[in-house]
């Protein structure tokens, strides 16, 4: 139930961000999550999107570098202490999360997270021990 | 195993003696046949008799690539054409070809010398060899030929390209022996795996792979995708072809074939000799040569002598895997770099054919290099640490290798210009 992230390495030049976008628009792929993380030359830009497969070939075969790599999406309730319940968790079942987003869309009284950590599938496992609920890619495209 | 143990493990004494035997000989050929050679002489005051040891040899001038082409097409050949009876060219990208000429005795000691870089790269009489070098104006498919066939191992003379092909036979006819380019040899590996066709079909032994430079890290990774021992060969056809230098299975550096090519390393820049174990540019004297011989010949080829014995028992001297070209080499705050040498970092890293350029600049009168590095699927990673990590790394591996701080730029793939042919990795913006 882990969900495809397509990752692509960007240059910080004008107009690339918009090329990448551009070319979801054309092939009506839908964005549900975004991120950037961006240094002085350089940014990745990591999604979540509705047909991660049909997203990878197109922007791969544009001559970009990009990577599917496994995240969890969870759904952490949407009031003080949300987000941090779920990473007292994480923390004290000693998981080191890479990063972590949210996506654009919501379910009722919850917001929805993305966390990036080495091992994708122990980590979800014992979110679920922990009565955590995890979106599937159905789910998220049914949003 | 030997081809030719006589002269192979010659003692040096006695093969410097042949050598000085040798020298003599070709320097009165060359300025009784060869007009270039004699106003050449002349003009730096040598008669024939002024050269009588191994030692007096720096006293001769350079020949140049150029000065084969400007003696275009049989200007340089010491003997008349009718006891030519082989005639090779250059591929010519930058101007006329380089034409070289070979007598019947020219072709029978080049056929010894390629049995012999065969042999000590594990070719016997029962191989299979199949030779994928281009078959031509261009010395490596007639060299190994001619080689193998002195050998009498079976020869497959099948030249370059139809890499599907060249699978199916290699596993039809049971080849155990490969020789090409090393680059062809991973072409051939990564089409077999698309193929589906597992090493384990294949019979391969060995590879013998030359004619251009490649890395240790290049060696890995054929080694490993074709299940072989890769072994090293050097050769330009103005010397004679391949089989000018070959590894032994020490795979310590490349045995010069001393008693019929001297090797000098001298300074690129000042053209004086360097002493032994100095890292310079590597000259040739041919010694028997007769329809081509060559004297001082700059090969443009960066690399050093290496005079201790092997531990194989040849006696002749090793040099190492040639580490660039003059043409490539800059100097960067004193230092001298090659492009070959960053690119055997990035392949180290992890990549099999990097695509970087070398960015060369002058800000308030101090030299900069930036190392451009395409980021390609292996390279990248989601996590930025690991690219920051990446871009360390890299400056790190500069930084020791060549005592210069770097700064290192990673870009997007495509980024970098791509040419026919040879690959630009330098661009040099000083203003001198």
């Amino acid at each position: 139930m882990l969900v495809k992230q397509i990752s692509v390495f960007v240059e910080n030049k004008r107009g690339k961000l918009a090329d990448i976008t551009r070319l979801l628009a054309r092939y009506q792929i839908d964005i549900s999550a975004i991120s950037i993380a961006d240094t002085t030359n350089f940014g990745v830009l990591r999604m979540i999107v509705d047909s991660p497969d049909k997203a990878f070939q197109t922007i791969h075969d544009a001559g970009y570098t990009v990577h599917t790599t496994e995240v969890i999406a969870a759904e952490v309730p949407d009031s003080p202490g949300g987000l941090n319940h779920v990473l007292e968790i994480l923390d004290q079942e000693n998981v080191n999360v890479e990063y972590v987003y949210s996506f654009l869309k919501t379910t009722a009284g919850s917001a929805l997270i993305l966390f990036k950590m080495e091992e994708a599938q122990n980590t979800m496992d014992v979110l679920m021990r922990h009565g955590i609920k995890v979106l599937t890619q159905e789910e998220i495209n049914t949003l | 195993m030997y081809w030719n143990k006589a002269y192979e493990c010659m003692d040096r004494g006695r093969l410097e003696a042949l050598q000085t035997e040798r020298l003599i000989h070709t320097v009165q050929r060359v300025y009784y046949n060869v007009p270039f050679y004699r106003d050449r002489m002349q003009q730096s005051g040598l008669q024939p008799e002024d050269i009588q040891s191994l030692d007096d040899l720096k006293k001769l001038p350079f020949t140049t690539k150029q000065d084969l082409r400007d003696n275009y097409p049989y200007g340089m050949f010491a003997v008349p054409l009718s006891e030519i009876v082989r005639i090779h060219a250059s591929s010519g990208t930058t101007g006329k070809p380089t034409v070289v000429g070979y007598t019947r005795q020219d072709i029978q000691v080049w056929s010894e010398l390629m049995a012999r870089a065969l042999t000590s790269g594990g070719t016997q009489k029962d191989s299979v060899i199949q030779i994928a070098y281009g078959y031509g104006l261009f010395t490596g498919g007639l060299g190994f030929h001619y080689g193998a066939e002195r050998i009498g191992a079976s020869v497959i003379p099948i030249s370059g390209g139809n890499t599907k092909r060249q699978i199916m036979l290699m596993e039809d006819f049971g080849t155990t022996v490969l020789a090409c380019t090393p680059s062809y040899a991973l072409h051939i590996a990564e089409t077999m795996k698309e193929m589906g066709i597992k090493r384990e079909n294949l019979k391969l032994k060995y590879g013998i792979f030359g004619a251009e430079p490649w890395t240790e890290a290049m060696r890995r990774e054929i080694e490993e995708k074709l299940g072989i021992t890769a072994i090293d060969i050097y050769g330009l056809s103005e010397v004679i072809g391949p089989g000018v230098a070959s590894e032994c299975q020490s795979r310590s550096g490349l045995h010069i074939f001393e008693d019929h090519f001297l090797p000098e390393i001298i300074d690129p820049k000042t053209g004086k000799t360097l002493p032994p174990g100095s890292t310079g540019e590597l000259v040739f004297t041919t010694l028997t040569k007769e329809g081509l011989p060559v004297i001082r010949y700059r090969t443009r080829d960066i690399t050093s002598l290496d005079y201790e014995p092997c531990a194989c028992g040849r006696t002749h001297v090793r040099m190492s895997k040639v580490i660039g070209r003059t043409d490539d080499m800059l100097i960067i705050r004193g230092v001298n770099v090659f492009p070959s040498q960053i690119e055997t970092i990035l392949m180290e890293i992890g990549e099999t054919e990097p695509h970087y350029l070398l960015v060369v600049d002058r800000v308030d009168n101090l030299d900069s290099l930036e190392v451009w590095v395409e980021v390609s699927d292996k390279l990248f990673s989601d996590e930025v640490r690991r690219l920051e990590d990446l871009n360390r790394k890299i400056a790190n591996e500069i930084h020791s290798l060549l005592g210069l701080t770097v700064k290192v730029r990673l870009v997007g793939p495509k980024t970098i210009e791509r040419s026919e042919g040879k690959a630009k990795r330098v661009l040099d913006r000083r203003k001198l």
